[in-house]
């Protein structure tokens, strides 16, 4: 192993700028997992949905398609609010969330992915937008701009949800729903309401993330299914609920990933966040910033 | 009925049946049929951890291309006969069930699912890794072409998988109706419950899961021999994963007869739609059947029998009681 400073660098900046877009792509999990504790693995498939929104409307229109997923984003609420309602009726009032919850969860999950091939058909897509040639150099650093927006993107998205989680009466609502929903009852909030609220949330951030991975990559349906292992494991990592912790520990992930990548090839980098998933769960379950 | 009775009925069914496919003398039928036979397989032994204690497994594909690969190893080695090749398949995936299960067990249910679903894709980058048993490219397995007295080779193969369907189906059974079945349902209905009264939890679910994922590599063993062609892709293939969750929520979860006639089902259905449309648009009917049966029955046929038979709504308020195992249509 030829073992250069440069690349060391180089691998650990791209792991950062990486790290914040897998917490883009956590921050709905730690909604709907960490603090509702709704256990929706199809988030992943429901970012690719976004993913393809996104490359819809920029093959169509041509409108940039971080823009474009941020308009779709009421789309993607109601559809979040929808599925809570449905799942909400069918299992978490017969109190059968359990098995057949995520049995349900995993069926939404493969109807989005064969869907999407059906319709699409496996080949990649890509999307056009001025930021994606282009890399900025700064000495030896490669900071490639098609990396670097999502990235920049991404910090926002989660310093405005964390502001709106900890800020604003829906926020400290949905904090609440996870304590003690008799509690909130008894101030006059309907829990199932902010529940609805917050699973809407968390599906309108996979819009968001969908559109930053398909600038990161091209995209195909069963991308998804690598990025279950990943943003959970982010998710525990990061302490279930917190933001800022899953920030951390996706950066922590996007780095050893990155040295993976490069020292070892990138057919192993799938294999690191699993294990770092396992280790987590086996020595401290409660995460980093746990609560 | 005593278990060993129940054996034997289990083998003259099965019996009668490749006498049947015999005497029609197409070899289609057992191609088709060691599918369906493999997703009874795969069903009752998903069953035994996910309807009985109340696990999610979604890593299905895992255990089952563990036997598969274990099989490509070793026939890479020295070609095994294929019962001992079933054997050694088990027994790897019954010994990674345990290590995943000993890891992750001791949290809160959904922990497990989602490890279960994080092996699968470490395992297949392991395997895409591993060139000595192909990597990515894949690998080659020449099966003879005939076996003496059955005529073509399939044969061979849907006869083991017979007896194999048969025997997973008769330890589901033994297992649903022994002390290690109770102790399965007090976890299901109340765990922390069970744990307070002296249940060994912790145990119980290693056992569970180790018996499940024996049975899945087992099926996955000859799977190399029937295909002839290996590849990452296909051994891990998704279908495997929804397949044995849909078929044993469909067919009902708390007996053995669930996981049969949602495998039986639900396997000759896609062999039909794939035959007559495509096979693409057959997963997509098995994740719409597995929602809506979620939703609407959540105790499956099994459980839509049973309330119809009672002249009770079970279908949508039905809640399991605990340790009522009430016996499904005799055979």
């Amino acid at each position: 192993m030829i073992f250069s400073f440069d690349l060391l660098i180089n691998a650990i900046v791209s792991g950062i700028l990486i790290g914040a877009f897998y917490a883009a792509a956590t921050a709905g999990v730690s909604l709907s997992f960490g603090i509702l504790d709704i256990v929706n693995i199809a988030h992943p498939a429901f970012i690719i949905l976004g993913s393809y929104v996104a490359y819809v409307v920029n093959a169509g229109l041509g409108v940039d398609p971080i823009l474009a997923s941020i308009v779709v984003t009421p789309a993607f609420y109601a559809l979040g609010a929808g599925i809570y309602q449905i799942y909400y009726v069918s299992f978490e009032k017969r109190g059968q969330e359990s098995l057949r919850g995520l049995a349900f969860f995993f069926g939404l999950m493969f109807i989005t992915e064969v869907a999407l091939v059906l319709y699409f058909g496996v080949d990649y897509r890509y999307v056009e937008a001025s930021y994606i040639g282009p890399t900025w150099h700064f000495g030896p650093l490669d900071m490639p701009l098609r990396i670097l927006v999502p990235c920049l993107v991404s910090l926002i998205l989660i310093a405005v949800l964390q502001l709106v989680l900890t800020r604003s009466f829906v926020g400290r609502a949905i904090m609440a729903v996870a304590q003690d929903q008799l509690a909130l009852r008894l101030m006059a909030v309907d829990p199932i309401r902010i529940k609805r609220i917050a699973f809407g949330m968390s599906i309108a951030t996979a819009s968001l993330a969908g559109a930053f991975l398909i600038v990161i990559q091209p995209v195909e349906p069963s991308v998804g299914r690598e990025y279950i292992g990943r943003v959970f494991a982010i998710c525990v990592l990061g302490g279930m609920g917190s933001l800022p912790g899953a920030l951390i520990a996706a950066m922590l992930i996007g780095i050893f990933e990155s040295l993976t990548a490069t020292f070892y090839g990138p057919s192993w980098a799938p294999a690191v966040s699993f294990g770092f998933l396992l280790l987590t769960l086996a020595v401290r379950p409660a995460g980093l910033l746990g609560r | 009925m005593r278990s060993d009775i129940f054996f034997l009925i289990c083998l003259a069914v099965g019996g009668a049946a490749f006498a049947g496919a015999m005497a029609l003398d197409n070899d289609y039928v057992f191609f088709a049929g060691y599918v369906v036979l493999q997703y009874v397989v795969l069903s009752t032994a998903w069953n035994i951890l996910g309807g009985y204690c109340g696990y999610v497994n979604f890593g299905t594909a895992a255990f089952f291309a563990l036997g598969a690969y274990s099989t490509v190893a070793i026939h890479k080695l020295y070609p095994l006969p294929i019962p001992l090749l079933l054997v050694v398949g088990g027994a790897v995936s019954g010994l990674v069930g345990l290590i995943m299960g000993y890891l992750t067990l001791r949290l809160r249910d959904a922990f497990f699912a989602i490890a279960t679903l994080a092996l699968a894709v470490v395992l297949q980058t392991l395997i895409v890794n591993w060139d000595y048993v192909g990597g990515s490219r894949g690998a080659f397995i020449v099966r003879p072409e005939v076996i003496a007295p059955l005529g073509n080779y399939v044969r061979y193969l849907c006869l083991i998988m017979l007896l194999l369907a048969v025997a997973a189906i008769t330890s589901a059974r033994l297992i649903e109706r022994s002390r290690l079945g109770y102790g399965f349902a007090t976890i299901r209905d109340d765990e922390l419950a069970a744990e307070a009264s002296g249940v060994p939890t912790l145990r119980l679910k290693l056992i569970a899961t180790m018996i499940s994922g024996a049975f899945m590599g087992m099926a996955g063993a000859p799977f190399p021999y029937y295909i002839g062609y290996v590849q990452p892709s296909s051994a891990f293939g998704l279908d495997y994963a929804i397949n044995s969750i849909a078929m044993p929520l469909i067919g009902g979860t708390t007996t053995w007869v669930g996981p049969l006639i949602g495998a039986i089902l639900l396997g000759s259905l896609q062999q039909i739609v794939t035959v007559t449309i495509s096979s693409a648009i057959n997963l997509l009917i098995v994740g719409f059947l597995l929602v809506g049966f979620v939703i609407v029955a959540p105790n499956g046929i099994v459980g839509l029998v049973r309330g119809f038979m009672q002249h009770k709504p079970t279908g949508l308020f039905g809640r399991r009681r605990l340790g009522v195992n009430a016996p499904g249509p005799t055979p």
